[in-house]
């Protein structure tokens, strides 16, 4: 029998996998379970906005790289 | 002239070197694979002369010829590349940098890093990126790099480095923790001239 919250996750298991959604596919309990946990959270959907924001980082560091103009 | 041997393409190519050389060492974390993979590099655009509008497209071109032979040296190197540093830093769980209560709860809200997309595409930004990512572990620094520089798969990174997907998404998540951690606190704790 299943456990009456199958998709119950801690702020601890959701910082886990929004950091290991940025290197694989998570499987469709997990993502249902972070859906849900983030939209009763208010700490978790900050974490989530801060490993966005470093993704967006990433991309600008690489277009960065490979053209970055005349300047150095 | 200065140089009668030099063509102003080869002369072109050389003042690039410097600029080559600082990410190979980035993803490579090791001055000799770097100082070859610049060298390949140079050789290689130096075989077949392009023309160019401006210095802008030249540089472009040789990242995307350093990035080939980036690839070449780590699918060489493999096993040496993503071993562990057998440092405490294998134990330790990468969370620990975030305070958790007992319950799995935030000790401490995550700081809100505000809207940053102008700062995002700054100089000094990217040098404190660079920073932080020359930190972190060679493994997982290298790990993380083929990711987020060479734009590898994970799939295409366990293929070319014979790495079980468990070590690398371990390897990852450590270097992506650390990574936040120290951008938070020289960057985004702090506020800045823009």
């Amino acid at each position: 029998m299943m456990s009456s919250y199958p998709f119950k996750r801690t702020c601890k298991e959701v910082s886990a996998l929004l950091i290991a959604r940025e290197d694989r596919e998570l499987p469709l309990q997990e993502r249902v379970a972070l859906r849900l946990h983030l939209a009763m959270c208010q700490a978790c959907p900050r974490f989530e906005r801060q490993v966005l924001t470093m993704r967006n980082a990433m991309k600008q560091w690489r277009q960065y790289t490979s053209d970055p103009g005349d300047e150095c | 002239m200065t140089d009668a041997d030099a063509s102003p393409f080869d002369q072109q190519v050389a003042t690039h070197r410097d600029y080559l050389l600082r990410f190979a060492r980035l993803q490579l974390r090791n001055e000799t694979w770097a100082e070859d993979a610049v060298s390949e590099t140079l050789l290689a655009a130096l075989s077949k002369p392009l023309s160019f509008a401006n210095r802008s497209q030249l540089k472009t071109w040789l990242v995307g010829i350093l990035k080939h032979k980036i690839i070449d040296a780590l699918r060489h190197h493999g096993r040496e590349v993503c071993v562990g540093s057998g440092t405490d830093d294998e134990q330790e769980d990468p969370l620990e940098s975030i305070a958790f209560k007992a319950d799995g709860h935030f000790g401490e809200s995550p700081a809100e890093w505000g809207n940053p997309e102008q700062d995002l595409s700054s100089r000094q930004f990217f040098e404190i990126l660079e920073a932080c990512a020359s930190k972190l572990p060679a493994s997982q620094g290298r790990l993380f790099l083929m990711r987020e520089w060479l734009e590898l798969s994970s799939e295409e990174i366990c293929k070319e480095l014979d790495l079980t997907a468990t070590n690398l998404y371990v390897q990852l998540h450590r270097a992506r923790l650390r990574l936040r951690e120290c951008l938070e606190l020289n960057w985004f704790a702090h506020p800045r001239a823009t």
